[in-house]
């Protein structure tokens, strides 16, 4: 165990930390941002993380070792070999195991010290509500990847007033967003209006990501869970991140609510959620 | 005329729309790009209405899914 100042080590004994976890959480107990106090807030906190796949591998692994105390995991996939070049929560062992039961073992190997709740199935109008409400989550990720679910996602966290982060990712690129009601932030559908065209979507076989994207921008998303909870620093909220890995660019670009948003405009169309057709895509 | 696509410095020969400055910018797939104006967001039925001034600051914001859909 790392020495802790007499401040932070009363702290550490007024909130009833184990040896184990002031161990284990030591640096960021020893963060003034963080402190004790702020690592049992994460002890406390629920995390929702919709699809365990390229992004939401990295953000669930992150999550559950920062030590966020409870963590649901949402997908109806099970892991198939192409998967592991990029989410890095399943192994070669876990193909053809439901993804959350491989995403559950590996971070509660990682960290027995969290709960870990799994839903087997796909987010969809009918469900994601009943989730969301299953454990009061304090955050939801979405880790997706198909506009249906984003648009999904992005309405229900509107209707129940739900922070979340979005993010996308392709090829060498990829993109974040942080939505938080009650703070006159931009949602996912004031800057995209709708789900593309079926039409407009290519074939896959133009399709691919590199490994690392899901990686760097999951990480991302776990960050912003981890600062939302913690109350520190600026979050996303009215911007959007953009990277770029062939540049090595990264771009904070400002985004206003757009007042004709169809979920959270002024005057909203959208009172209900629904299912939009999801592009068929396999490798 | 001068302006800013995505943050870099571009410059017009004449006046454009943003269906017209999509087209420029080689964007294959426009029905993939949402696209901000100097920090709004333009609706799609307005692209070809939308004249583009100078010091306009222009941004694409692209579709991203999670890898498995080419969006340019």
């Amino acid at each position: 165990m790392i020495l802790l100042s007499f401040c932070i080590l009363w702290e550490v004994v007024r909130l009833n930390l184990s040896d184990q976890q002031i161990d284990r959480y030591s640096r960021h107990i020893i963060l003034s941002e963080v402190g004790p106090e702020g690592q049992e807030k994460l002890l406390n906190s629920k995390v929702l993380v919709i699809g365990t796949g390229g992004l939401g591998a990295p953000a669930a692994m992150f999550l559950a070792a920062a030590g966020v105390g409870t963590i649901g995991l949402v997908d109806g996939d099970v892991v198939e070999l192409s998967n592991l070049q990029r989410q890095i929560i399943h192994q070669t062992k876990d193909v053809g195991k439901p993804k959350v039961i491989s995403g559950k073992e590996t971070i509660l190997e990682m960290n027995p010290d969290i709960n870990v709740f799994t839903y087997n199935d796909f987010a969809t109008a009918s469900n994601i509500l009943d989730i969301i409400k299953d454990k009061d989550y304090d955050f939801i990720i979405d880790g997706t990847d198909n506009f249906s679910a984003k648009f999904l996602i992005n309405d229900a966290c509107v209707l129940a007033q739900k922070p979340f982060s979005h993010a996308g990712i392709i090829r060498f690129f990829g993109q974040l967003t942080t939505y938080i009601p009650n703070n006159n932030t931009p949602c996912y559908r004031c800057i995209f209006k709708e789900p593309p065209p079926e039409g407009a979507v290519p074939t896959c076989s133009e399709a691919g990501v590199l490994g690392v994207m899901g990686g760097v921008i999951g990480t991302l998303q776990a960050t912003e869970a981890i600062k939302y909870l913690l109350n520190i620093g600026e979050s996303l909220a009215g911007y959007i991140l953009t990277y770029d890995a062939i540049t090595m660019e990264f771009r904070k670009i400002k985004l206003n609510k757009n007042t004709k948003c169809g979920v959270c405009g002024v005057d909203p169309h959208i009172k209900t959620l629904v299912d939009y057709n999801k592009p068929s895509c396999s490798f | 005329m001068q302006i800013k696509v995505n943050g870099k410095l571009k410059r017009l020969e004449s006046s454009v729309n943003i269906l017209e400055l999509l087209t420029i910018e080689q964007v294959k797939m426009p029905e993939m790009v949402s696209v901000e104006v100097n920090g709004e967001i333009v609706d799609r039925e307005d692209f070809d209405k939308i004249l583009i001034k100078e010091n306009d600051i222009i941004e694409f914001l692209y579709f991203m899914g999670g890898g498995t859909i080419e969006f340019k």
